[in-house]
């Protein structure tokens, strides 16, 4: 495997971006935040698609995790209601406990799975929850071609 | 040292909204009939406290006008929370994301024939074993999600789109509409409130006796304040039942006027739970959704560190700003029967509307079949 890229600093100074994959929403269920776990056929060379896979069905976790309607909800609902909602000035809400957790958990898959693959995952929450961005790099050294992400010369 | 002013991203966001509080309010451009309601609510509690209570208090229970403020305190926080607040705002596609759907789209629609009209932009999504379609948004360059909905006047793609209220000074959507439904009710319960304590009012103080003192203000006020609950009564009441029923049957309004779910394609409402309780649970107790906006995020002007951003997001924004047009050319846009004229020239005027039914973008409260057809006069007869 190709350890040009150790972590994310590195990425950035040494690598040029070379494509970007969007995986869209899944709507099956309805409108809760759930993303496709089709592998995209332009990462097929970059990463397995277990690990792929694991990561989005992680973040479908986190997700319906979030959005789950249930005695915790209703309660938070409730009492904020009774405080015409200005306890969320005090307290965080479950939704954006639930965001930083995927926020943590994205950095940390970057840092140990992606990065050194030579791909970057942005948080769905800065693309509004559409879409999950994998931003595909090249190594600036390498004399491929810059478009394809599929035959890098930094093989691993 | 230089100190630069930081400019924040809700400066540059697109859209026709205005932004107060260095971007903590959120409202829509035409605030008039805003300030119209904002005055009607506090010009007659005033007069309630200033006039009736005195004497209620006295006559009747010191709990008559304790109740009212803390009803009005109720009605205005949840008008204000309304008004102020995100709807659900769905930010416009990067260019890259942008391009990436075009790409879809044309090796979805495979060759088309010069000459020949390309198809509309539709995707065909399954929810619940209904066939849902999706739109594609000319002006946001994406598919809006199911129940999403472009806002012409505030030229935003909104999710879980419900109307464009000009009471409010604001769209209601996903992140307001259970407190736009509150401050209905609650409005609803306090207009009841200070009519009826009104008439019992002129009733103690009998009736005939009452206008004789006809030097003093308070049956003056009495009278205006009868006369404004009265019509708004009608309007707000009517306009909280109507919302009841949607909530009921997990509905928006705009679904409703354009009649998505009314049966005649055969097609049931996907996201009804089949269950009132359950219906109105998810609407008004769901989870609090977070705005996706980020207003405050400070926009990175040159490669000095990032702040609130997420610093791996941040710079793959900046690099890939001058890689990009390397990378993939700009498809341009194809123009078919759904395109507006204006838009065919260039995909980067992002300015246009979606015309492919130009009333899911004006969604007035009044033509809805149901109830609230005087809900224009609604409050216009304050």
């Amino acid at each position: 495997m190709a350890t040009e890229f150790h972590n994310l600093q590195e990425l950035r100074h040494s690598a040029s971006l070379a494509n970007k994959v969007f995986i869209q929403r899944d709507y099956t269920d309805g409108t809760v935040c759930k993303f496709q776990t089709k592998f995209p056929s332009e990462l097929e060379s970059r990463i397995e698609r277990t690990l792929f896979e694991d990561t989005v069905k992680m973040l479908n976790n986190y997700y319906a995790e979030a959005e789950k309607i249930g005695g915790q909800s209703y309660l938070e609902g409730c009492l904020a209601c009774l405080t015409i909602y200005l306890i969320f000035l005090c307290i965080e809400t479950r939704y954006e406990k639930v965001l930083k957790k995927i926020s943590r958990y994205i950095q940390e898959q970057n840092e140990k799975v992606y990065a050194p693959r030579g791909l970057l995952i942005t948080d769905p929450i800065e693309r509004g929850m559409r879409v999950i961005e994998i931003s595909v790099y090249e190594d600036r050294g390498s004399s491929g071609s810059s478009s394809g992400s599929s035959t890098t010369s930094s093989g691993r | 040292m230089i100190t630069r002013k930081v400019t924040r991203k809700w400066e540059k966001l697109p859209g026709k909204n205005t932004f107060c509080c260095d971007g903590r309010v959120m409202m829509a451009r035409q605030k008039g009939v805003f300030y119209l309601t904002l005055f009607l609510i506090i010009g007659t509690c005033s007069l309630f406290f200033a006039f009736e209570c005195p004497y209620l208090a006295v006559h009747l229970s010191p709990a008559i006008p304790v109740f009212a403020v803390l009803l009005f305190v109720f009605v205005m926080a949840m008008l204000l929370r309304t008004s102020f607040s995100d709807p659900g705002v769905l930010p416009r596609a990067l260019p890259e994301e942008a391009n990436f759907i075009e790409m879809e789209i044309e090796a979805a629609n495979g060759n088309v024939l010069a000459g020949q009209r390309p198809p509309p932009r539709i995707k065909n999504v399954q929810i619940n074993n209904q066939i849902v379609k999706l739109k594609y948004c000319y002006t946001c360059k994406i598919f809006r999600p199911p129940r999403a909905s472009h806002c012409s006047i505030c030229d935003n793609c909104v999710d879980r789109f419900d109307h464009h209220c000009p009471w409010v000074g604001n769209c209601v959507g996903k992140r307001n509409y259970r407190y736009f439904y509150l401050f209905t009710l609650s409005l609803s319960l306090l207009t009841i409130y200070i009519f009826a304590f009104d008439i019992v009012h002129v009733v103690l103080r009998e009736y005939r006796n009452f206008f004789e003192h006809v030097v003093s203000l308070t049956p003056h006020c009495t009278v205006l304040e009868v006369l404004v609950c009265f019509f708004t009564l009608w309007s707000v009441v009517g306009l909280t039942g109507f919302h009841t029923y949607l909530i009921s049957l997990n509905q928006t309004t705009n679904e409703d006027i354009k009649g998505s779910w009314s049966g005649k394609n055969r097609v049931q409402n996907p996201y009804s739970h089949k269950n009132i309780i359950e219906n109105c649970c998810e609407v008004l107790c769901g989870p609090t959704y977070p705005s996706v906006l980020d207003r405050r995020g400070v926009m990175l002007e040159d490669s000095t560190s990032p702040t609130s951003s997420d610093a791996s997001a941040a710079s793959t924004h900046k690099s890939s700003n001058p890689v990009s047009q390397t990378t993939k050319s700009s498809a341009p846009l194809i123009p078919n029967e759904h395109t507006p004229d204006e838009a065919k020239p260039s995909i980067g005027a992002g300015t246009q509307k979606s015309t492919s039914s130009p009333k899911e973008e004006k969604p007035p409260s009044p033509t809805s079949p149901n109830a609230v057809a005087p809900a224009v006069i609604k409050e216009s007869a304050h």
